[in-house]
């Protein structure tokens, strides 16, 4: 397949993109930060994504979904990262939905479904520290009665306290067990913290809550492949969000550098800044390239899909810091100001720049993925 | 099956019956490649028969048409035979500036005629050319080239020196740029080709860093060129050159992915040891190295998009500006690795050990990377104005 994107593909974006900026643009963020929104997105925008089919763009077409790829997943999320829209696409209909479709039985039938219909959003409790360590899970699974009961404390776990079920990571006797945790068990708490770029992240606390053992994902003891299923696919749309994430910086800048002028000229007529905006654009398309790639891979179910999503996640998430800083920096002190929507651009990176794995976990990944 | 699944069985049965054992081993020094041309001395049978079965079949330019010397292959069956090429790693059959760089412009701009006349010799590997583009008053500022032809009706008598032309003491003909009106920068160039044999032209190798001579100073004492050998029109050669070296461009851009691509850290891993925990045991090389493998696996899946729209016309003219940029400055970075991993053993010049050097002169050759074919701030420049749109750039 060649790496740009089909007709089907090209008319997916001609629908979206307009969507998107116009119901869900910067000012929609604005909103709902200056409102002190408790959610951390909107209901109402969630619905109209629904409408168009999108959190279940990769539901299989069995389960009342689309049954489309990560390529098509990635557009959404571009967009997504072009307008800076907070929303539970990323985790509920990439992540969870990669999860369950890999995992199939109960909880697929269970939740699958319901993510398409946009009546779910699921939530990803992996993360245990400040850095993303998923070989290092210490939740634990112990059997108990007809099912289990869960121990343990997660972190960054986005929409954590308003998700109508969680997807969690924990250690039982023989290995990884994931578990679909709903929203009104007992003994879970989620406390969430509002972050840098005004999204709402749980601390979720995990106090002996007593689960049926259909509540497992897949297998017991083998839900690490699940997991790599999940981490890949986030990871991904991570990536694609952050791309567009980047490039909107990158434009913002750009024009900027065609409006603003100093000593009697446009900005953007010195070549100081000319090379650094050339160099950043250079950054920004190798980015979209990998990632286009990591998406062909994981799409096609080819063994390199591993190393490329580590590489799209380092180099996206490099490309996109170097797009929001120019653009900081060459917006000179209204770049300062929150009036303007570059430093939103930049919380935003940071942010996505951390989830799943920041630059340096995914360069060490690839390290070790070629024996060194 | 699908055709491309049928085209990709039938070119692996060709691969596997005509590409000798010999043509799939790496290649190991400058003797190795096939360059082709009247003065050019093969290094072995394998090597002429692997050429002589690539151009029966027309696949030293798969995607040429037949009549000048191709396969006729499109897009997808072009790609298909380079992945099947590299799958069994054979080598490249011939190596070219004729395929590289004439060729591309000759298909834009020549005539029927000389479409037929100069792209077959080269498709076969019987005639290599040399670009005369640089001038010694004239580097990035190429279109201030001073290099002159007078018109004498039926000739024009060439006069000047041309700088850094590649392998010019072992090219047959070259493609030159040549002012041939002095009131018009712009639409006073013309671009001609002739014979390295032609009476006046003497060529001088330069010693480089590398304590190689790829390069010569090429110089031209009224040498009589043909009115028929020029492309494109008169005085408007520099259509042409522009052209060219987008191809020019995007052949260095190559460079970037560095042979076949494996993983640099992998490679020294070996000779460095590792410690315990099964890694590289120099934290700090290791974590450059990991970044720059990052960078360069970003990077082939940068190539592998470009030339995809590339061939179907859906890249930005200007994008070979930004894939020499990158892939020049990558490769720059590689060898200053591989120079860091060999520590004093990599500084060796002539020892039998250091297979004369390699590593230290491959390592002085990249640093030209990104001043041939145009400097990385002229790549800069270039994506600032026509990508970007950035005033007055």
């Amino acid at each position: 397949m060649p790496l740009y994107h089909n007709d089907d593909q090209a008319m997916l974006k001609d629908s979206v993109a307009p969507f998107v900026a116009e119901q869900a643009p910067v000012s929609h963020l604005r909103k709902l930060r200056d409102s002190a929104d408790a959610t951390g997105f909107s209901r109402d925008l969630w619905a109209q994504f629904t409408e168009m089919g999108l959190p279940g763009m990769l539901v299989p077409e069995a389960h009342g979904g689309l049954g489309m790829g990560h390529m098509e997943a990635g557009i959404v999320l571009e967009e997504i990262g072009r307008n800076l829209t907070p929303s539970p696409f990323l985790a509920t209909s990439v992540g969870a939905v990669a999860a369950l479709a890999k995992a199939g039985g109960t909880q697929a039938g269970r939740w699958l479904p319901a993510i398409a219909s946009g009546e779910a959003i699921v939530a990803l409790a992996i993360d245990e520290s400040a850095k993303h360590r998923p070989d290092r899970i210490a939740t634990t699974a112990t059997r108990a009665g007809n099912g289990f009961r869960l121990d343990g404390k997660k972190s960054f776990v986005l929409h954590g306290h308003v998700a109508d079920m969680s997807i969690v990571a924990a250690k039982t006797d023989g290995g990884i067990t994931l578990f679909a945790v709903p929203k009104d068990a007992k003994g879970v708490t989620a406390d969430p913290r509002r972050l840098v770029d005004s999204s709402l992240a749980s601390h979720v606390t995990l106090d002996g809550v007593e689960v049926d053992a259909d509540a497992v994902i897949g297998e017991v003891d083998a839900g690490s492949e699940i997991l790599d299923a999940l981490l890949a696919a986030t990871r991904t749309g991570a990536a694609a969000e952050m791309v567009g994430v980047g490039q909107g910086a990158m434009d913002m800048t750009v024009n900027y550098l065609k409006e603003r002028k100093q000593f009697g000229k446009l900005i953007g007529e010195f070549q100081g800044l000319q090379h650094r905006a050339a160099h950043l654009y250079g950054e920004m398309e190798v980015a979209r390239a990998t990632v286009m790639k990591a998406q062909q891979l994981l799409d096609e179910g080819n063994e390199g899909a591993k190393l490329m999503v580590s590489v799209a996640k380092a180099k996206a998430g490099r490309a996109a810091n170097l797009a929001v800083r120019e653009g900081v920096q060459m917006h000179g002190g209204i770049g300062m100001t929150d009036e303007y929507d570059i430093g939103l651009y930049m919380k935003r990176d940071r942010a996505l720049a951390e989830y799943m794995g920041d630059v340096h976990y995914h360069i060490d990944q690839v390290a070790r993925m070629n024996g060194y | 099956m699908s055709d491309l699944d049928a085209f990709r069985t039938e070119v692996r049965e060709w691969l596997e019956t005509n590409c000798p054992p010999e043509m799939r081993e790496p290649v190991r020094d400058e003797d190795d490649v096939c360059w082709g041309g009247r003065k050019f001395k093969f290094k072995n049978a394998a090597q002429k028969a692997w050429l002589d079965a690539c151009v029966a079949k027309g696949y030293t330019v798969p995607d040429w048409p037949r009549p000048y010397g191709g396969a006729g292959l499109t897009p997808e069956q072009t790609k298909i035979l380079k992945q099947e090429m590299k799958r069994i790693k054979a080598r490249s059959p011939l190596d070219s500036f004729g395929i590289w760089m004439l060729g591309p412009a000759l298909l834009k701009f020549g005539t029927e005629e000389q479409k037929v006349h100069y792209l077959n010799p080269i498709a076969r590997g019987e005639i290599r050319w040399c670009q005369g583009y640089s001038e010694p008053g004239s580097g990035s500022d190429l279109v201030s080239l001073q290099t002159f032809g007078e018109d004498k009706g039926d000739h024009w008598v060439v006069n000047g020196s041309k700088i850094w032309t590649s392998y010019a003491d072992k090219a047959d003909w070259i493609f030159c740029l040549v002012r041939t009106d002095k009131t018009n920068k712009y639409q006073g160039i013309t671009f001609m080709l002739f014979d390295m044999e032609s009476k006046g032209v003497t060529t001088k190798p330069i010693l480089l860093i590398s304590g190689n001579s790829p390069f010569c100073e090429t110089f031209f004492d009224d040498v009589e060129v043909p009115k028929s050998q020029f492309i494109g029109e008169i005085n408007r050669g520099w259509d042409v050159a522009k052209y060219l070296l987008g191809h020019e461009r995007e052949m260095i851009s190559g460079g970037g992915a560095g042979g076949d691509m494996v993983s640099i850290g992998g490679a020294f891993a070996k000779a460095f040891g590792k410690n315990a925990a099964g890694e590289l045991d120099d934290p700090i090389l290791r974590a450059e190295m990991a970044a720059f493998d990052t960078d360069v696996f970003a990077y082939r899946a940068m190539g592998e998009r470009f030339m995809d729209m590339w061939k179907t016309g859906r890249a930005h003219p200007a994008s070979s500006n930004m894939m020499k940029y990158v892939g020049t400055e990558l490769n720059k970075r590689r060898h200053e690795l591989v120079m860091a991993g060999g520590g004093s053993d990599a500084l060796e010049w002539d020892s039998e050990e250091s297979k004369g050097g390699a590593r230290a002169r491959s390592w002085l050759r990249t640093k030209a990377n990104s001043i041939e074919g145009g400097t990385s701030e002229v790549m800069l420049n270039v994506i600032a104005k026509r990508i970007l749109d950035l005033p007055g750039a």
